[in-house]
């Protein structure tokens, strides 16, 4: 018999604390997947955030180095400089990339780091009980903008692709979701490109995921994932924002 | 009266829901109170307890180091928990879902089938109030039912109004299936 | 307020906007995020600003600012975040600019834990950012003297122009209990008459009139404001500020030093020792900046022992070492209790017990 499909070395066998629908599960794995096909999971140090994604390091078969909330560029950086052909793979939410990281962020694309960023954008902050982000989108709801944003309140939401496209040194900036199989397929092309550019030491790669968090904002699994389709999208356009 | 009771369940189902009424029934009949929660950093499915203690003294540590009674909602929390319940205490026990057997025989314990109830009474989401009143039943309804009830309706709010008569009959069921 | 069951950190919040807080600055940080969900619609219920900040960085300069403009200001975080804000209230510090800065503390070091200890005892007390700089340290054990010590941290900060530090644990944060929340009570002569502040209305546009909130020393004036100004109100606070509650301290064999959740723990073991007829007696300490050092020498100094007990590795056991000298026989209750892990009364009565028998 031979196997038709079966689960990436990259992933152990310890269960994920994400919750059902979440779209972290699926994110590790095709991150992983690629890593596996690139050749280049013995040599892969994954860089742990401070959120839900933090507890990729319990389902990953590699190096694990944990940082503090939205340091993980900086943290990288250091990895990189001792270990320059180590392949760092960096997974980060909304607080960690965009707001208490943002210097971090913007910085490390500015310098050119030759890394790999994989930024879930949920539009929440999932870990801590569902507050406000800095991409929640005008109107949603969160426990720190409980009668829904209002911009003249509580600012207006961030777009991580077009911010960082701007920065010259970041290479490669895309934009994908992952809501049904055509889409899953399209983010796993830029995930590979992402980390190829990594292996080429072409430089700093920033794929962003609309990702779905059906607990903190109280929709099931399906209506999360129609929620990415019908409204994050047409905030958050899916698309390659640099490529160079 | 000093009352201590350690709920215990799997995110999710409840348990500190649970607590949070008991100890609101217990300020509303004038008593002090402490409602400890205790729960790991996933949103789903791991560990969910508190410690509830209800008296007429000035209450010391919030923690229950032992407790006078255990609500079991789940295996983990039965193994987890059992050890810990004072000599002549109660251990009130979700039969669905605990499958070890009991290692004491200086505690009481109550089977009560509260996924079964539930499902009976309308949703599984009440197994928290089926064992809730179990517990109350157990415990020679130290605080009144009708006052149980009042802390389920002001801790739902008005929009849940709907939902109240169906969560008492989940309450007075269990209370039956300890009698 | 009416007695009323409340959630520890949505209770200190109202407490907070009762005492007339009207600014509030802060970022999700587990196990206080209550604190600023409550606030992020009462505040503005109140016509005060919140806004949830970038980090707990641009939190502390937020306060600072507000502080800065005459604001009674807060923010809130645990021990990971108020790492941060170490350099923001030393400047605070700095500039006399008053606020209140409330830890619920969880297991360190580090990114730790999310459940309580009294690891961050050093960190309120000892500072951490840089130069000679004190800040109130008040430390309820329950909800009710939460919400009162809160209220008096704004009064004091604004009083003596310095930040007070509110320290509970994650316990009290997320555990309910009941409380009277008093209303309104700002001391406005406290709260607004605040001359130093600057005021882009006032109209002081000449040199001799206008306030600079912040500015350089050098070194003559460095020391002038370090010993005549700084110093000099801490002394006054240390010798007007202290509060401390003593409890059967009057032939005790044991004296047991607590504060926070540790010290109602403590209760638990007191009782057990009552029972088995040893005589224990606790200074629990409500402000750990100034440290009751008096309360705890004079309560201790006849006692076969004293036992700190704290939600740490030795911390608060300094500070009692510092009181009672190097004779004492001081033991230390909380190596294995932090973090999450609760005191435990049968240890805690275990320890007492040892040194009513032993010494």
């Amino acid at each position: 018999m031979s196997v038709v499909y079966e689960r990436t070395k990259g992933l152990n066998q310890n269960q994920s604390i994400y919750c059902p629908g979440c779209t972290h599960g699926l994110e590790h794995k095709l991150v992983m997947e690629v890593l596996e096909e690139l050749g280049v999971l013995d040599r892969t140090i994954g860089i742990t955030s401070v959120g839900c994604s933090g507890l990729m390091f319990r389902i990953l078969n590699t190096e694990v180095v944990t940082s503090l909330h939205g340091r993980a560029p900086a943290v990288a950086t250091g990895v990189k400089a001792v270990q320059p052909d180590a392949i760092v793979y960096i997974h980060q939410g909304d607080g960690d990339a965009l707001s208490i990281g943002m210097a971090e962020t913007i910085s490390a694309a500015s310098r050119g780091e030759n890394i790999t960023v994989i930024f879930a954008n949920n539009n929440i902050y999932g870990m801590t009980g569902g507050q406000m982000a800095a991409t929640t989108m005008v109107g949603d709801k969160a426990t720190t903008c409980p009668a829904g944003r209002d911009a003249s309140l509580d600012g207006n939401p961030m777009r991580a692709c077009e911010l960082i496209s701007q920065v010259e040194g970041a290479k490669y900036v895309e934009r994908v979701a992952v809501y049904d199989v055509p889409h899953i397929i399209k983010a796993k092309k830029a995930i590979k490109k992402a980390f190829q550019n990594q292996i080429d030491g072409h430089g700093y790669s920033f794929v962003e995921i609309l990702s779905t968090c059906p607990t903190n904002w109280h929709l099931d699994p399906l209506a999360s994932m129609d929620k990415v389709k019908n409204e994050m999208e047409a905030v958050y356009p899916l698309g390659v924002f640099k490529d160079e | 009266m000093l009352k201590e009771v350690l709920i215990s369940g799997f995110g999710g189902q409840g348990s500190l829901l649970a607590g949070q009424i008991l100890a609101l029934a217990g300020v509303m009949d004038d008593k002090n109170v402490t409602y400890r929660p205790v729960y790991g950093t996933e949103k789903r499915g791991g560990l969910a307890f508190c410690d509830v203690i209800i008296s007429d003294e000035e209450i010391g540590s919030p923690a229950l180091e032992e407790t006078e009674c255990l609500v079991a909602m789940d295996e983990n929390s039965f193994t987890r928990f059992e050890s810990i319940v004072r000599p002549g205490g109660t251990v009130i026990v979700n039969s669905s879902l605990v499958t070890s057997q009991p290692t004491r025989d200086d505690v009481t314990y109550v089977n009560v089938p509260c996924n079964e109830i539930a499902e009976k009474v309308g949703s599984d989401k009440t197994v928290n109030m089926v064992i809730l009143g179990a517990y109350l039943g157990s415990q020679d309804y130290f605080l009144p039912m009708d006052t149980v009830e009042a802390a389920l309706r002001e801790e739902m709010g008005p929009s849940k109004e709907k939902i109240i008569p169906m969560n008492r009959h989940a309450m007075d069921e269990g209370a039956a299936a300890v009698k | 307020m009416a007695k009323k069951l409340w959630k520890g950190n949505k209770a200190m919040a109202e407490a907070a906007i009762q005492a007339g807080c009207r600014y509030y600055f802060g970022y999700p940080i587990t196990p206080q995020n209550e604190v600023p969900e409550y606030l992020s619609a009462r505040m503005r219920e109140v016509g005060g600003v919140f806004k949830q900040a970038e980090s707990e960085l641009a939190s502390i300069n937020m306060v600072y600012g507000a502080a800065a403009a005459g604001g009674r200001a807060m923010t809130s975080s645990s021990g990971l975040g108020i790492a941060l804000m170490q350099e923001g209230i030393a400047h605070m510090c700095a500039t006399q600019t008053p606020c209140v800065v409330l830890n619920v503390g969880r297991g360190g070091p580090g990114l730790g834990t999310i459940m309580a200890s009294q690891q961050d005892y050093f960190q309120a007390t000892r500072g951490g950012g840089p130069g000679d700089y004190y800040c109130f340290a008040y430390a309820p054990w329950n909800l009710q003297e939460a919400c009162d010590l809160i209220q008096l941290a704004f009064e004091k900060a604004d009083e003596y122009r310095m930040v007070s530090h509110v320290l509970v644990d994650a316990t009290l944060g997320a555990m309910m209990e009941s409380a009277d929340i008093k209303e309104n009570t700002a001391n406005t002569e406290n709260k607004d008459k605040k001359d130093w502040a600057v005021d882009a209305f006032a109209g002081r546009k000449d040199d001799d009139h206008r306030k600079i909130v912040g500015f350089w020393n050098d070194p003559p004036e460095a020391v002038a404001f370090n010993r005549d100004v700084l110093k000099a109100k801490y002394d006054i606070a240390k010798e007007k500020e202290v509060m401390v509650d003593v409890r059967n301290c009057e032939d005790a064999d044991v004296v047991i030093v607590a504060y926070g959740t540790t010290a109602r723990i403590a209760l638990n073991a007191m009782k057990i020792a009552e029972e088995n007829g040893i005589k224990v007696g606790m200074v629990r300490p409500i402000t750990l900046w100034p440290f009751p050092y008096e309360a705890v020498r004079e309560n201790t100094k006849n006692a076969k022992g004293i036992l700190v007990a704290e939600m740490a590795l030795g911390q608060l056991t300094d500070d009692v070492k510092i009181a009672v000298g190097p004779d004492a026989n001081i033991q230390h209750y909380g190596e294995d209790a932090l973090g999450g892990v609760m005191p435990s009364p049968r240890a805690i009565y275990g320890m007492i017990e040892k040194i009513a028998k032993e010494g």
